[in-house]
């Protein structure tokens, strides 16, 4: 019994950011009061009709051809009937037997560079329900979101371990990211995960029975929410009893699934096309002229920097998690820059001073003021214990490094008869220490760099430094 | 002359020229209605007092001498399923009592626009699921002005009794299998469906998407031109409107056709045959397409071979579709909801229970199942693929004929009660129209005689998808060559006589 695998196959809803929802003009934006960006069409009045938003397929087509999908020219909207108060229709406006799109692939990174080849069944549009809100006494609903558009991507059981659907996922987030369809943020649910879990013995090619985990909504509870599911279906049928077929839900506070409904309680949807939307046809070429203008991937960009940067794997990576950083990162060195320098400022002293990552497209420091402030690294005229002096200050007043290094003195001094006379000063206030020296102790030199350091504010430069105090102990 | 029984294009013309006052017109038909509807149940709401003020208001601008539109102070009612701002809609059910909607629908903001009066919401059978108007537990079972112990048809019965019994110019209602055209055959006026998407359905209460339609109903096919004149055109609201738009003014401009020689009539053969109309209703049928062949049009026999199995496709598609757009009658946001419920599943129960009338939940039953896994391709899926056929036997047939000519129903306005135990037999009043539905096609209906009861009898004709001007020309053209259309119901001209100063 051991030798058991898991199987995971992902079901990702994206709520796709447009100006307007899915089949009305009414505001998507997220956390205005209660009830306030509806309309008689999104609140299911008698009568109402949807009219589908052309942005939302843009958007659509853009995830699906970015996940290799093979789009089709025609597909349909269809009604999934279910009750419930959040629910303003009585059904769901979805795709089911004609999706917009089927049989992509994904190449997922893992832990240490490995990767993993997942695929994609199917990526659909459909339409958001509102919110029920649970209080005391009363249940009330929020229908702001009832109508935001959603994709559902659907993947193949092609998954193994819970570190894998957890990758997948922040792939899937630096996708919709890159592709500015989507902030894919997790906790305020515009990316949302239900898991189909099953186990089977390892090297077996059929299918274990599975169970589908809903309410998964975080990052970290994706993997911990697989690995509660994992353990529980290997405990059950080590001590020989079935698994169910059946809907779970997570629950994060206990860190458990809990059975939601099983197979037999489950929900028969009535699918059919839905009489109020025709078909939808789209021209080959309005695809391909959206395949052509889609940008870098993040994946693709992770392999670039490996291969022609010349990067580690742990900055390409890092650099691609956000496409505001990369973009950052390019600009840079487009600027100049050489980009593993380029990289480690960024990695380390740019994101020091972000909240979040993304934000860097707003800095007050340009890619090109930052490559200015490389440069000048790179040319000497300053240290790199000058730039960290200068960099805040760029990100304050937004001038140039090199202004900055003018007006404040923050150049290397390298002017040697000046310098000259500040080792010969250190040397003289110093006869111990040249004694030390002359008898042998090679190592009391870093005493005197570090005196002569001192007495220029720092802004000696280190070689010549080192250079002129050999010369001048030495001489005797 | 009573103000009651004007053609629209008069009226709007004598009004707008000032001859009459919108309010005089309109006080005209409320005095009717006050008389008649007691016995008719025509109205569900009647606005009196709207009404009064939308015609005052009307009358000032014709006063300083402001631009008005083509159906200036037309006395015009809406059936109770079609949406109108600040006025009741409660598609004649218990579950939208008191529903009070926020919009208008396109429709009726375009006769709003038009400048017509709105006098109130027509009597229908619940959710427009019936031929017969009797299933209306808000205001009870409508008559028919012929013979009040008859029906009127159905599903809009109040728009054919108010309009056959002068209580209103001309009015609006809808067509999902019949319901235009069967009550104006039963009440003896003119009723057209259009092509399906000809319309906006923005704003109509959904009983089944694919088939819907709104129409107009009035007392001549040249009224009927003027009111689907303002009604019709895209709307960028309901995406299965069809986009191109019929140029302004063609519509009555082919009203005035008289002559139509050359014109093919396909009279269908499998309408005739076994289980076919009642005597009177053939009898009249034909002699009506003998009066198209003196005008001029050339008859000849096709065949439309799957029209066996269109009542069968009907029920099947309609429920489906009804089953899902019912749905959102659930308590949750509008209408009723059921008091008492320990829960929301009792809550939901309890609404739909109290809210919904007997065939309204046999409907919803048959879609629920009909849509059901396991059942979904034995019938929804082959009901789609008959629909096609259905469809395509059109498409043949009208490769040989311009338009086709058939009874609109198979019997004169039967008796109150005398197939509401029957369901099956209620269904085959509308044999003859639900084809039309299932097309997509235009239909017309127009009267053509009476039975040997005196009751009216109405042919129909359909035509091929947009040939909305043939109809109606060739529908004029038999107005102007007969004056069926011209008959009064006694009980209507006995009010408006009195009516009169």
């Amino acid at each position: 019994m051991s030798a058991l695998e898991a199987v995971i196959g992902l079901e990702v809803h994206v709520q796709l950011q447009t100006e307007t929802k899915i089949f009305c003009g009414c505001s998507t934006r997220f956390g205005a009061p209660p009830n306030t960006q509806v309309c008689p069409v999104c609140t299911g009045q008698p009568g109402a009709l949807p009219v589908l938003n052309r942005q939302v397929i843009e958007h659509a087509l853009r995830m699906a051809l970015a996940c290799g999908c093979a789009v089709n020219t025609r597909s349909r909207f269809a009604r999934k009937n279910y009750f419930y108060p959040d629910l303003p229709k009585g059904y769901q406006i979805s795709q089911y037997e004609e999706p917009l799109a089927e049989h992509g692939a994904l190449e997922v990174w893992l832990e240490g560079g490995a990767r993993r080849r997942v695929g994609i069944t199917r990526i659909h549009v459909e339409e958001d329900a509102g919110k029920s809100l649970h209080g005391p006494g009363a249940s009330r609903v929020d229908l702001n979101r009832a109508g935001v558009p959603l994709i559902e991507i659907v993947s193949e059981p092609d998954l193994r371990l819970p570190e894998e659907a957890a990758a997948y996922m922040r792939t899937l987030r630096a996708m919709v990211r890159a592709l500015g369809i989507s902030d894919g943020n997790m906790e305020q649910g515009s990316l949302r995960c239900d898991a189909n879990v099953s186990l089977r013995p390892r090297g077996s090619a059929g299918l274990g029975v599975k169970a589908e985990v809903k309410n998964i909504n975080s990052f970290r509870f994706v993997q911990r929410a697989l690995e509660y599911e994992i353990e529980r279906q290997r405990g059950l049928l080590s001590a020989g009893e079935a698994v169910v077929q059946e809907t779970r839900l997570w629950d994060s506070a206990a860190g458990v699934t809990r059975s939601m409904r099983s197979k037999e309680e489950a929900h028969d949807y009535r699918y059919f096309p839905d009489p109020d939307l025709p078909p939808l046809e789209l021209e080959p070429a309005r695809i391909e002229r959206l395949r052509a203008a889609l940008p870098e991937l993040p994946d693709a960009r992770r392999a670039r920097y490996l291969a022609e940067l010349g990067l580690s794997d742990y900055d390409a990576a890092e650099l691609t998690r956000e496409r505001e950083l990369a973009d950052y990162f390019e600009a840079t060195i487009a600027a100049g820059a050489a980009p593993k320098r380029a990289a480690n400022w960024i990695l380390t002293e740019l994101l020091s001073r972000v909240a979040d990552p993304r934000d860097v497209a707003a800095a007050p420091v340009e890619p090109t003021r930052l490559a200015g402030l490389l440069a000048l690294w790179d040319e000497g005229r300053i240290s790199s214990k000058l730039a960290k002096e200068i960099w805040p200050r760029m990100w304050e007043g937004g001038e140039s490094a090199e202004a900055i290094a003018e007006r404040e003195e923050l150049f290397v001094q390298s002017d040697a008869s000046e310098l000259e006379a500040a080792v010969r000063r250190v040397i003289e206030a110093s006869p111990a220490q040249l004694e030390q020296y002359r008898a042998g102790k090679q190592k009391v030199l870093g005493y005197f760099v570090g005196q002569v350091m001192r007495a220029t504010g720092g802004k000696a430069d280190p070689q010549l430094v080192n250079q002129l105090l050999r010369r001048l102990l030495d001489e005797g | 002359m009573s103000l009651c029984f004007v053609d629209v294009t008069e009226l709007a013309r004598r009004i707008a020229g000032r001859e009459i006052s919108a309010e005089e017109v309109t006080r005209a038909h409320l005095e009717q209605a006050r008389q008649l509807d007691g016995a008719l149940r025509a109205f569900i709401t009647l606005d009196a007092q709207g009404a009064l003020e939308a015609a005052r208001a009307l009358d000032s601008r014709l006063a300083r001498g402001e631009p008005v539109g083509p159906l200036c102070g037309v006395p015009v009612a809406l059936k109770d399923n079609l949406v109108s701002a600040g006025l009741q809609t409660s598609a004649g059910s218990r579950i939208l009592a008191g529903w009070i909607p926020p919009y208008d629908g396109t429709a009726v903001a375009r006769i709003r626009a038009a400048d017509a009066v709105i006098l109130g919401k027509l009597n229908l059978d619940e959710f427009a699921m019936g031929s017969s108007t009797e299933s209306s537990p808000l205001r009870g079972p409508c008559c028919n002005p012929w013979d009040t112990t008859r029906v009127p048809g159905g599903s809009s019965g109040g728009a054919a009794a108010a309009v056959a019994a002068g209580l209103c110019a001309g009015a609006l209602g809808t067509d999902t299998g019949g319901s235009i055209r069967q009550p104006a055959a039963l009440c003896g006026v003119s009723g057209l469906k259009p092509t399906y998407g000809r319309v906006s359905r923005y704003g109509v209460i959904a009983f089944a998407s694919s088939l819907d339609q709104v129409g107009p109903l009035a007392r001549s096919v040249r009224d009927c031109a003027a009111l689907l004149e303002v009604i019709a055109g895209p709307d960028p609201r309901d995406s299965t409107s069809i986009p191109r738009g019929l140029a302004p003014g063609s519509l009555l401009a082919a009203c005035a056709r008289r002559d139509l020689a050359g014109l093919r009539v396909g009279v269908p053969r499998e309408y005739f045959e076994q289980g076919g109309p009642e005597p009177d209703v053939e009898r009249a049928v034909r002699e009506a397409i003998e009066e198209l062949r003196a005008l001029g049009a050339e008859p000849r026999e096709i065949s439309l071979p799957h029209t066996p199995y269109a009542v069968a496709t009907y029920y099947l598609i309609a429920t489906a579709e009804a089953s899902s757009n019912l749905a959102r009658y659930d308590g949750v946001r509008f209408g009723l909801r059921a008091e008492g419920a320990r829960s929301l599943d009792e809550m939901y129960t309890r609404t739909r229970q109290q809210g919904f009338g007997a065939e309204v939940k046999r409907r919803i039953m048959l879609g629920t199942f009909a849509l059901s896994t396991g059942y979904y391709e034995a019938y929804y899926g082959r009901a789609q693929r008959v629909r096609t056929l259905i469809r395509r036997d059109f498409t043949r047939a009208f490769e040989r004929c311009d338009v086709i000519a058939t009874p609109t129903s198979p019997f004169p306005a039967f008796r109150q009660g005398e197939k509401q135990g029957d369901p099956l037999q209620m269904y085959l009043a509308d044999i003859y129209t639900l084809s039309c539905n299932l097309a997509g096609l235009p239909g017309l209906s127009l009267p053509c005689g009476f039975s040997a009861g005196g009751l009216p009898l109405g042919l129909q004709l359909l035509g091929p998808p947009l040939a909305e001007e043939t109809l109606l020309g060739v529908g004029a053209a038999y107005q102007a060559a007969t004056d069926w259309h011209r008959r009064r119901p006694p009980l209507a001209d006995g009010a408006a006589q009195e009516a009169l100063p």
